[in-house]
C-alpha cells in the first residue's frame, strides 16, 4: 500500500496531530490571555477530524499496525465529540479557579489523538503507544489545578498507577508476542486458531489486567476515586467519558480481533472482572458522601456491565459495548456538567448534603440531575436502561445468564445511592443560600446530556443501534 | 379507531403541557396552583370521555386484542398496542379513578401543586400504558417508570415516615422488576421476539418456565402484593398522601394481577400449573393471617392496606384456579376493590383531613356529627366485607366458587376470611363511627361536603351497580377470559 492511501486512512488523526502541534505552538507566542481562542480552534479542529473519521476510507496501513473500519469510525466519532465537549466544559471552569491555560485544550487533543490510535490500533505496538500518548496527557490534565494539593495528589496517584499498569500491559504484550510470534491481532488470531498455549494465555490475562486498570474495572480500580475526587471537574468529565470508551474498544479489539478463536479463555476472565466492577461498584458506591467519588465507584460499576456484554464473546455482544459505552459516556458527562455549573459562593458543590433542596432553588438543574440520575440507575425510557438493555440481553443470549441476573440484581443496590441524590435534591429542605450563576456552557451540556437520556435516546437508537452493529461487523472472528 | 389507545394513553401528558405553559405565564404561586388543578381535572375527565368511546366500540364476542397499533422502531423492537377484555376494564378503571384522585387532593394538597399534578397525570399515562402495551419492552417500560412519580408522590406530600416509605417501596418493586427484566430478556433472544401476543403462543421448554416463571412471579408478586412481601405496602399506604393510596390499591396493585393474567400463566403454562399449590398457600395465607394483623392495627389507613393485601389474595387464588368462574371472579375482584378500597381510602382521608390523625382511638362516635359520612363509611365496610349488593359479593364468591372446584381446602379456608374481614371491617366502624363522642376535638367536625360528595358518588353508584348487575362487567370479560382458560388447559394437556 501507498504512503498516500496509508495517510488518508489515517487522516483524522493527522488533523489531530497537525492541530495539536499548531495550537501548541501558537498558544507558547499567544500567551495564556488566548486560552480562549486556543480552545476554540482545539474544538473546530477536533470537530473537523470527527467528520473526517465518519467519513473515512475503510483498511489497514502501516503494515497492519493501524486499521480503519466501522469500529474505529464509530468509536472517533464519538471519542472527538466527547473530547470537544471537555473542552468545552473545562473553559469557563478554568476560567473561575483563574487558571486558564492554553495547555489545557492542546492535552485534551494529545490525548484525543492517543484514544484515536487505540481505537484504530490492529497491532500490540500502536495498542500500547496509543494507551501511552493519551495516558501521559491525561497524567499531566488530572494536575492540572497545580496549586491544589489534592489534584497534585491525584495526578501523581494516577500517574503510578498507570505507569504500573502500563508495564503490566507491556509484558503481556511481550509474552503474546512471544508465544505467537507476531504483534498484529490478525496473525496472533491466526496462531492461537489451533489452541491456546499457556504462554499466551499467560500473556493474555496480563494484557487484560493492563486494559482493566485503563478503563478501572475491579480488581484493578483502586485509583479511580482518588483521581476522580482531586482532579479538576471539568478534567474528570473528561477522563470519566472518552478515555473509558476508547479503552474500552481497544478492549475488545485486543480479545476479539487478536483472540476471537479464544473466546472461552477470555470469556471467563472479563466476566469474573465485570461481576467483581458491578459489586465493588454498588457496595462501596453505598457509603460515599461525595459526589465526585460517588460517581468513580458507579462508573466502576458500569464499566462491569460493558465487560459483562463483552464476555459474551459475540459479536452482539461487542455491539452491546458499543451501545452501552456511547449511552453512559453521555450520561456522565451530563453529571458532571452538572456539577460544573453549581457553586456556592465561589466553592464547588460536592458533597451530597449541599444538594439538599436543590428542585426550589435551581430547578432546571436539578430536574437534569434527576433524569441523568434515573438513567445511569437504568430506568426505563431513560438512556441508561437501553444500555443495559442491550448489554444484558447479549450476555443472556452469549450464556451469561448468571452473571447477568448478579448484575441485574447489584443496580438494584446501586439504585439507593442515585435515589439517594434526588430523595436530597427533592425531599429535603434547601441547604444554605441559592448556588451562584452557572456558567452558560454547563449548563447547556447539562440540558442536552438530559433531554438526551430521554426523549432523546428514542430516535437517537434508531440511528444507534444500526451504526453499532455495523462496528461490530468489524469483530468476523466472533460469534454473530 | 386505531389510535384511540395511544390517545388515550398520551392525554394526560397534554395536561402535563398544558399545565407547565399555564404556570409559565401565571402571575402568583397561588393563580397557577388553581389553574393546575382546573387542567388536571379537565385532562382527566376528558380521558375518561374518550375511554368510555373506545369501551363502548369495544366487540365483547371478538377473540383476540383490539385497537391494535403497531409501529417498528429499531431491530428488536415494537411499538405496539391493543386491549382485549380484559385489560379494555382496567383502562377504564383507571381513567375512572384518576378525576377521583385529582378532586380528592383539591384543598388537602397545597405545596407544589403543580408538581403533585404533573405526577399524578404522568402516573395516569404509565398505568394506562401498562395495561395497552402489547410488547413486553414497551410493557416494561410503563411498569417500571411508574415508580418514579410514586416514588415523589409519598416522598415529597407523603407523612412523617415518607423517605423511609419511598424509598422501600421503590426498593421493593424495583429488585422484582430487575428479575423480570432478566426474564424478558431472555425469552427475547430465545424466542426472538417480545409480542406479547406472539409469545403467549411460543412455546417455551417446561423446564426454562420455571425459571421464566420465577422470575416474572417476583415482579408481580411484590407488586400484587402477595404474602410474605407485602411488607412495603402498608407503610406505602400510610404515609401516601389519600390520592396516592387511592392510585395505589385502585391500580397499582392490579397490575400484578393483570401480569399473571396476561404473562405468567399464557407464556408459562406448565410452570403455572406445577406452581398453582404454591400460589393457593400464599393466598389463603395472605387471606387468614393479613385479616389477623390487620384487626390488631391502630391506624385506620393501616388496617385497610393489610385487607388490601388479604382481597388480593382472593384474586391470586382465582387467577390460578384456571376455570372460568374463578378468573372471571378475580378480575372482577380487582375492579370491586379498586372501587372499594379508593373508597375506603378516601373515607380515611375525609377525616383525616379535618383532624390530622388516622389514629382509630382518637375518633369515636362521628355518627353523630357526621350522619352522611357514617352512612357512606358503612357502605364501603359493607363492600369491603362482601355483602350481597355489593360488588365485593360477586368477586368473592366467584372466586371462592372457582377456587372450591380446583382445590376444595383452599376454598374452606379462604371463607374464614369473608368472615375476618367481617371482624376486623365492622370493629372498625364501630370504633370509628359509633358510640358517644368521647374526644372533645371531635365536636366541631363537620360532614361531608359538596366536593366530597362528587367524590363519593361515582363509587357508590360503582359499587352498587356492579354488585346488583355484575354482568355489565363479566360479559365484557368472558370472552377473552374463556379464550384464557381453554388456552391454559389445552398448553397443560388437561
Amino acid at each position: 500500500m501507498d504512503l498516500t492511501a496509508a495517510l488518508s486512512i489515517a487522516l483524522p488523526e493527522l488533523i489531530l496531530a497537525v492541530g495539536a502541534l499548531t495550537l501548541l505552538a501558537a498558544g507558547a507566542f499567544a500567551g495564556d490571555g488566548r486560552a480562549r481562542l486556543i480552545s476554540t480552534a482545539a474544538v473546530v479542529v477536533l470537530c473537523v477530524s470527527a467528520t473526517a473519521a465518519a467519513r473515512s476510507a475503510y483498511g489497514s496501513a502501516f503494515g497492519g499496525g493501524f486499521v480503519a473500519d466501522a469500529a474505529s469510525a464509530y468509536a472517533k466519532v464519538a471519542i472527538y465529540l466527547l473530547s470537544a465537549v471537555g473542552i468545552v466544559l473545562g473553559d469557563p471552569w478554568l476560567v473561575r479557579v483563574k487558571n486558564s491555560r492554553f495547555e489545557y485544550p492542546v492535552l485534551i487533543l494529545l490525548a484525543a489523538l492517543g484514544m484515536g490510535m487505540m481505537a484504530s490500533s490492529g497491532d500490540l505496538i500502536s495498542l500500547y503507544i496509543g494507551v501511552e500518548l493519551f495516558s501521559l496527557a491525561t497524567y499531566v490534565l488530572a494536575a492540572f489545578q497545580r496549586d491544589d494539593p489534592k489534584s497534585s495528589e491525584a495526578g501523581l496517584k494516577y500517574f503510578v498507577l498507570g505507569a504500573l499498569s502500563s508495564g503490566i500491559l507491556l509484558y503481556g504484550a511481550s509474552l503474546v508476542y512471544g508465544f505467537a510470534g507476531s504483534v498484529r491481532f490478525t496473525d496472533i488470531a491466526l496462531a492461537v486458531h489451533g489452541g491456546t498455549s499457556a504462554g499466551v494465555i499467560f500473556g493474555l490475562v496480563f494484557l487484560i489486567s493492563g486494559l482493566a486498570f485503563k478503563v478501572s474495572a475491579a480488581p484493578f480500580h483502586m485509583w479511580t476515586p482518588d483521581v476522580y475526587e482531586g482532579a479538576p471537574t471539568p478534567v474528570v468529565a473528561f477522563i470519566g467519558a472518552a478515555p473509558k470508551l476508547a479503552a474500552m474498544v481497544l478492549f475488545a479489539r485486543a480479545v476479539g480481533q487478536a483472540f476471537p478463536g479464544a473466546t472461552h479463555d477470555w470469556g471467563q476472565v472479563v466476566v469474573a472482572i465485570g461481576v467483581i466492577s458491578v459489586a465493588v461498584g454498588a457496595f462501596a458506591g453505598l457509603v460515599q458522601r461525595n459526589l465526585k467519588r460517588l460517581l468513580a465507584y458507579s462508573s466502576i460499576a458500569n464499566i462491569g456491565y460493558a465487560l459483562i456484554g463483552l464476555s459474551a464473546g459475540t459479536q452482539e455482544g461487542v455491539q452491546s459495548l458499543f451501545l452501552f459505552m456511547t449511552l453512559y459516556t453521555i450520561d456522565v458527562t451530563g453529571f458532571f456538567a452538572c456539577l460544573i455549573a453549581l457553586q456556592r459562593a465561589g466553592k464547588p458543590i460536592e458533597r451530597l448534603e449541599d444538594f439538599a433542596g436543590l428542585i426550589k432553588t435551581r430547578p432546571g438543574i436539578a430536574l437534569a440531575l434527576t433524569a441523568l440520575s434515573l438513567s445511569v440507575l437504568g430506568l426505563p425510557p431513560f438512556s441508561g436502561f437501553w444500555a443495559k438493555f442491550f448489554v444484558f440481553k447479549a450476555a443472556i443470549a452469549g450464556g451469561q445468564t448468571p452473571a447477568a441476573v448478579f448484575a441485574l440484581v447489584m443496580s438494584v443496590v446501586a439504585a439507593f445511592y442515585y435515589l439517594r441524590l434526588i430523595k436530597t435534591m427533592w425531599f429535603d429542605a434547601p441547604a444554605g443560600e441559592a448556588p451562584d450563576t452557572s456558567p452558560v456552557e454547563a449548563k447547556g451540556v447539562a440540558y442536552v446530556a438530559a433531554l438526551f437520556t430521554f426523549p432523546g435516546v428514542i430516535p437517537a437508537l434508531m440511528l444507534l443501534e444500526p451504526a453499532a452493529r455495523l462496528a461490530s461487523r468489524a469483530f468476523p472472528g466472533l460469534r454473530p | 379507531m386505531t389510535g384511540i389507545l395511544s390517545l388515550i394513553t398520551y392525554l394526560p401528558l397534554v395536561g402535563v403541557a398544558a399545565i407547565l405553559a399555564l404556570r409559565a405565564v401565571a402571575k402568583s404561586d397561588d393563580a397557577a396552583a388553581a389553574n393546575a388543578r382546573w387542567v388536571a381535572l379537565v385532562t382527566t375527565l376528558v380521558t375518561l370521555a374518550v375511554t368510555v368511546v373506545m369501551v363502548a366500540g369495544f366487540d365483547g364476542h371478538a377473540v383476540g386484542y383490539q385497537f391494535e397499533e403497531r409501529v417498528s422502531w429499531f431491530s428488536g423492537a415494537t411499538y405496539r398496542m391493543g386491549v382485549d377484555g380484559i385489560s379494555v376494564l382496567f383502562v377504564l378503571l383507571t381513567s375512572f379513578l384518576m378525576p377521583i384522585c385529582i378532586v380528592a387532593g383539591w384543598k388537602s394538597i397545597n405545596t407544589r401543586v403543580c408538581e403533585y399534578l404533573i405526577a399524578f397525570l404522568v402516573l395516569q399515562t404509565l398505568m394506562l400504558g401498562v395495561f395497552c402495551a402489547l410488547d413486553l419492552i414497551l410493557f416494561y417500560i410503563f411498569f417500571e417508570f411508574g415508580l418514579i412519580p410514586m416514588f415523589i408522590i409519598i416522598g415529597v406530600w407523603g407523612g412523617k415516615r415518607r423517605i423511609y416509605a419511598a424509598y422501600k417501596f421503590f426498593l421493593y418493586t424495583l429488585l422484582g422488576s430487575v428479575l423480570m427484566l432478566a426474564a424478558i430478556l431472555a425469552m427475547a433472544s430465545i424466542a426472538g421476539t417480545t409480542s406479547i401476543p406472539d409469545l403467549q403462543k411460543f412455546h417455551f421448554d417446561p423446564w426454562l418456565q420455571t425459571f421464566l416463571w420465577l422470575a416474572f412471579f417476583a415482579s408481580f408478586a411484590v407488586k400484587m402484593p402477595m404474602w410474605p412481601v407485602h411488607t412495603w405496602l402498608p407503610d406505602a399506604h400510610v404515609e401516601a398522601p389519600t390520592a396516592g393510596s387511592v392510585i395505589l390499591a385502585g391500580v397499582l396493585l392490579k397490575m400484578g394481577g393483570y401480569g399473571f393474567l396476561r404473562f405468567s400463566i399464557p407464556m408459562f403454562p406448565d410452570a403455572s400449573r406445577l406452581f398453582t399449590p404454591l400460589i393457593f398457600a400464599m393466598s389463603v395465607t395472605a387471606i387468614v393471617y393479613t385479616s389477623l394483623v390487620a384487626f390488631r392495627q391502630t391506624d385506620i389507613k393501616k388496617l385497610i392496606a393489610y385487607s388490601s393485601v388479604a382481597h388480593m389474595g382472593f384474586v391470586t387464588m382465582g387467577i390460578f384456579s384456571g376455570n372460568v368462574i374463578g378468573v372471571q371472579g378475580a378480575v372482577f375482584q380487582m375492579l370491586s376493590h379498586g372501587l372499594i378500597s379508593g373508597a375506603l381510602f378516601l373515607c380515611v382521608g375525609v377525616v383525616y383531613d379535618r383532624m390530622h390523625t388516622r389514629e382509630i382511638a382518637f375518633y369515636g362516635g362521628l355518627v353523630n356529627r357526621m350522619p352522611w359520612y357514617a352512612a357512606t363509611f358503612l357502605l364501603f365496610t359493607m363492600g369491603n366485607v362482601g355483602l350481597p349488593g355489593t360488588s365485593g359479593f360477586v368477586g368473592e364468591i366467584l372466586t371462592m366458587t372457582g377456587a372450591y372446584r380446583a382445590s376444595t381446602w383452599t376454598a374452606i379456608i379462604a371463607t374464614t376470611g369473608v368472615i375476618l374481614s367481617a371482624v376486623y371491617g365492622l370493629s372498625l366502624y364501630r370504633r370509628v363511627v359509633m358510640g358517644e363522642i368521647v374526644n372533645p376535638q371531635l365536636a366541631a367536625i363537620t360532614d361531608i361536603d359538596r366536593r366530597e360528595w362528587a367524590l363519593f358518588v361515582p363509587l357508590i353508584v360503582g359499587t352498587l351497580v356492579l354488585g346488583v348487575y355484575p354482568k355489565l362487567a363479566t360479559d365484557v370479560t368472558a370472552t377473552s377470559v374463556g379464550h384464557f382458560v381453554d388456552a391454559w388447559r389445552v398448553a397443560t394437556g388437561g
